[in-house]
């Protein structure tokens, strides 16, 4: 059994969740990630996507849209714009959530950025199964 | 010399007010409970992030390329300042210390010869900046509505400053509000959001950086500038509450000073109009 980081889960309004974890499986914007203890420095940012944690009591999965994690040796902090538990998220949350995220997009970023953001945003529906 | 009756009804109506005064007095350290603690849980985001962007800022720098949101649009002709006060009054110098701040900041830009912009959230600021600086307001976001102010207010916010940015319509902004030190201390604050300004330790980045420094930097700053004014409106709230249960305090320490002296007041009058029946008597006695 590998060793185990400080995970932390934290949202602008509160800290969602620490504790500690065997694996973190990141949806980084670079495609997901999974960082265990070790793991080289790096810091990411995050698409919208299921953040998943492996701890002591299971797995645990969030569903995130923007922010960034950052990842050191010791510690897993993801610092997420939005983040639900899945088993909270209902399928109002969830269109919430999109249609929040496609307001941000649609005001910041160009096309690609925005179609990137619309894919991702419904392989989470995909993956969440909602 | 107020009749008897008057200041009867006079210290009656003192009471009421203490009643109130106290009343507000307690709703407001509840809700300063409140406001702290979702201050306090706002903090572990606000300084990583703020730590992140520093590092990110100094590994990147200000020069060529570098996004808009940090290193400016190259004018300084525009200032947006972005006034936070309250929904509500009775809070004492709460609003007024920020409107002087902004006041008196607009005045030197204006001295200076540039184009002031005022943006306000929270209607008490608005009311006040009306009457020198109504041509000035490009907007106000109203939060009377709001129970609990939320990342979303604050995503708000920010979406209408950076609007205003983006569309050339400011070159800086900067935003007012009070910090809360105590209850006692509410401190204006001043802080320019854009171009954004990190205390620069430019620690060289152990991270690996994915995607790169720049492509994060560009994705973080308008989380960053939504952050920030976050971070301002709870203290805001916080310091607002803080204020107004000091405005209380001193409100009924002073309601229950007047009746005091009006009740010494009540009783001298009462007393002299008994002594004066008296001597009325005696002396009718007396004559006969």
């Amino acid at each position: 059994m590998a060793g185990s980081v400080q995970f932390n889960l934290v949202s602008p309004e509160r800290r969602l969740a620490s504790f500690p974890a065997t694996e973190v499986q990141i949806p980084g914007a670079m495609g997901d990630m999974t960082a265990m203890e070790g793991h080289a420095p790096t810091i990411t940012t995050l698409r919208p996507g299921v953040l998943r944690v492996a701890g002591a009591e299971g797995t645990k999965a969030y569903v995130v849209t923007g922010g960034f994690a950052e990842i050191t040796a010791t510690g897993i902090s993801v610092l997420a714009e939005q983040a639900v538990p899945v088993e909270e998220l209902t399928s109002a949350t969830l269109d919430a959530l999109v249609a929040d995220v496609n307001a941000a997009a649609a005001i910041t970023a160009d096309k690609d950025t925005a179609d990137k953001t619309a894919s991702d945003l419904a392989a989470l529906r995909e993956a969440v199964g909602l | 010399m107020p009749s008897l009756k008057d200041l009867k009804n006079r210290i009656g109506s003192v009471k009421n007010t203490r009643k109130i005064t106290k009343a507000m007095q307690m709703v407001a350290a509840a809700k300063l409970r409140r406001a702290q603690e979702a201050a306090e849980a706002a903090r572990p985001f606000a300084e990583r992030m703020t730590a992140v962007m520093s590092a990110l800022a100094a590994g990147v720098g200000t020069g060529e390329g570098a996004p808009k949101l940090l290193a400016g649009n190259g004018r300084d002709q525009v200032h947006l300042l972005v006034v936070m006060t309250s929904e509500r009054g009775l809070c004492g110098g709460f609003n007024s210390s920020i409107v002087k701040l902004a006041r008196l900041r607009a005045a030197e830009l204006v001295a200076q010869g540039k184009t002031v912009k005022i943006m306000t959230v929270g209607k008490k600021g608005r009311e006040q900046l009306k009457r020198d600086w109504a041509q000035a307001f490009v907007g106000h976001v109203d939060l009377s509505d709001v129970k609990r102010v939320g990342y979303a207010n604050a995503q708000g916010v920010a979406r209408q400053v950076m609007a205003a940015f983006d569309g050339d319509e400011a070159d800086v902004v900067t935003i007012f509000y009070n910090r809360f030190q105590s209850v006692i201390a509410q401190i204006p604050t001043m802080q320019q959001i854009i171009p954004a300004k990190f205390e620069g330790n430019a620690a060289t980045s152990l991270y690996d950086y994915e995607p790169s420094e720049e492509a994060i930097l560009a994705d973080l700053l308008p989380r960053s500038v939504a952050t920030q004014i976050f971070t301002a409106l709870l203290e805001n709230g916080a310091s607002e509450q803080g204020a107004r249960m000091s405005a209380m305090d001193n409100a009924t320490r002073n309601a229950g000073d007047m009746i005091n002296k009006l009740t010494i007041q009540y009783n001298r009058s009462r007393q002299a109009s008994i002594t004066k029946e008296l001597i009325e008597i005696i002396s009718g006695a007396e004559a006969l």
